[in-house]
């Protein structure tokens, strides 16, 4: 790929390790995409912040990159931590894990990186993204940026965004290319989805079903809210590589790609697959983290009752500061519940918490809890969520 | 016995030189959860590497998948001095990528012959990752057919 004189100064170690690697980094990925050159970045969104998902190998490496004298030159904001970082006594998290994330997040503070640990930046960046170019790490915040704010982001990983916030940099191919930002599976939906759960399953059973394909998504009867498209997104960024979306309203009459028929049945199928039978004593909400009307809802519903099993209910610092002003926050742990910040169910500690099995909203958080810590989720929509743990 | 070499050219990712027996496999790989750094031994279950070990090894395998947390497990083995000396890919994508750059492993792929089935477990393979090139000696006891060839 073409690099200017500066950009090569810093491939050769002219600006320090730190920058070199970064460099290297992203030049690698570059030339593996055939990208033509870099492209300047407003802001990156770093994943693998949590020590239960990077362990002793990313904190060895987050502790030596650090000291090299890394430090971002962008707008940087990190994914959710492995736990609330100033209540996870409270919330049983172990010592030593406490301590192993304490020391991530001096690493990332040291690079100049905010600690804002949440995957849904949008609810706080806002619309101002629209045309923006970006390098997010968090799967489903960039599908909802690519598709619903209209910004530009590949899918990153960890390092790669890490890379993108020291540099401000990103190569330019994939998704940042409008040429490349167009549908290549056509999705038409045969039955009316009722509630965010019926947008995750849609998304869930589309992410199995075309793989890192574009999918243009057609049929609905109305137009999804911003917490319906959340979880559309999220899901189908899981099952599979979904870097965007399209969507139309009604029916679709576009042809000349392959076309997939989605009905109420494929829903129930789903679900099925991904959701247990069992009663369990935990209800976790906020995966992705819960926006301020989510809050309301679960707030409205609540409101001076008892609840009878545990309920966490995850979202950002900056979110909850707002839910507090706005009596959410109090409402809701007034009734038992708990609203955590800086981390979700996917991420923490959650069988040392003393977690077996969760009730939730959140296929992705069904996918991830399952294959990574064996741990059964029984799925309903977050207002049935909330009626089962005052239950 | 007579050992055949035979060059393959492809694409060279991540620069440098490795030259080990081969580890074969026809799935794709997550280092996440699938490899354990310490050991350097595949554990994802079910996995047709499952229990056997990468350290050392000439790592060939379609594509990386999972996630981008591999690249840091790469990294990782490194640390603990188990990386693979070099990795093939069918086609590689970021996260194989990072680990490689982080880790510095050569790392090599579109490969003019799909390498997953030109290539056995055992077999002896040089990877150049600087001109994308790899040289394969077929053969589990490349080492003494290659000693015997040069007698």
């Amino acid at each position: 790929m073409f690099l200017t004189k500066k950009e090569e100064q810093i491939l050769v170690g002219e600006e320090g390790e730190a920058r070199r690697l970064a460099m290297k980094l992203l030049v690698a990925i570059g030339d593996a995409y055939e990208a033509k050159r870099m492209i300047k970045v407003h802001s990156a969104q770093i994943s693998g912040v949590s020590y239960k998902t990077i362990g002793e190998p990313g904190l060895e490496f987050l502790k030596e990159f650090s000291s090299t004298g890394a430090s971002a030159t962008v707008r940087a904001m990190l994914n959710p931590a492995g736990m609330d970082l100033n209540r996870w006594r409270e919330l049983g998290v172990p010592e030593e894990f406490a301590q192993k994330q304490l020391e991530i997040m001096r690493c990332f503070r040291n690079m100049k990186i905010q600690p804002t640990c949440t995957c849904i930046p949008y609810f706080t960046e806002g619309a101002s993204l629209r045309g923006q170019h970006v390098a997010w790490a968090e799967s489903s915040a960039v599908v909802f940026a690519n598709s619903v704010l209209g910004a530009y982001t590949n899918r990153e990983g960890g390092p790669t965004a890490l890379a993108s916030a020291i540099l401000g940099k990103s190569p330019l191919y994939g998704m940042h290319l409008n040429d490349q930002r167009t549908p290549t599976r056509l999705v038409k939906v045969r039955c009316e989805l009722g509630s965010e759960l019926d947008y995750g399953l849609l998304g869930y059973w589309i992410g199995g079903g075309v793989g890192s394909h574009i999918p243009r998504i057609s049929g609905l009867q109305e137009a999804p809210s911003y917490d319906e498209l959340k979880a559309l997104c999220a899901s189908m960024a899981v099952s599979g590589s979904i870097p965007m979306f399209f969507m139309k309203k009604g029916a679709d009459r576009r042809e000349g790609h392959e076309v997939m028929h989605v009905d109420r049945e494929e829903l129930l199928k789903t679900h099925r697959a991904l959701s247990s039978e069992r009663e369990f004593e935990h209800v976790c909400l906020g995966c992705p983290h819960l926006g301020l009307k989510e809050l309301r809802l679960i707030a409205r519903v609540v409101s001076g009752r008892k609840a009878m099993k545990k309920l966490w209910c995850f979202t950002s610092r900056h979110l909850r500061g707002i839910a507090e002003q706005q009596g959410y926050v109090g409402t809701i742990e007034q009734a038992g519940g708990k609203v955590v910040c800086d981390t979700c169910m996917v991420v923490s500690p959650i069988r040392e918490m003393g977690v077996n099995g969760i009730v939730t909203n959140s296929c992705k958080a069904a996918h991830y809890l399952r294959s990574l810590n064996r741990v059964e989720s029984r799925l309903a929509s977050l207002e049935e969520c909330v009626r089962y743990a005052l239950a | 016995m007579l050992s055949r070499r035979l060059k393959m050219n492809g694409r060279g990712v991540v620069d440098g030189f490795g030259a080990g027996e081969a580890v074969v496999s026809r799935q794709a790989m997550s280092f996440f959860g699938g490899v354990e750094p310490r050991s350097g031994i595949v554990i994802e279950t079910g996995h047709e590497l499952e229990g056997q070990s990468i350290s050392g090894k000439v790592l060939v395998f379609p594509r990386g998948k999972g996630s981008t947390v591999g690249s840091y497990v790469i990294y990782g083995l490194r640390k603990y001095g188990t990386t693979p000396v070099a990795i093939v890919n069918i086609e590689t994508e970021p996260i194989i990528i990072g680990g490689c750059v982080l880790a510095n492993i050569p790392l090599v792929d579109r490969l003019d012959k799909n390498p997953v089935e030109m290539i056995q477990s055992g077999d002896w393979v040089e990877v150049q990752g600087n001109i994308g090139s790899i040289w394969v000696t077929k053969g589990a006891a490349s080492d003494t057919a290659l000693r015997a060839m040069k007698r």
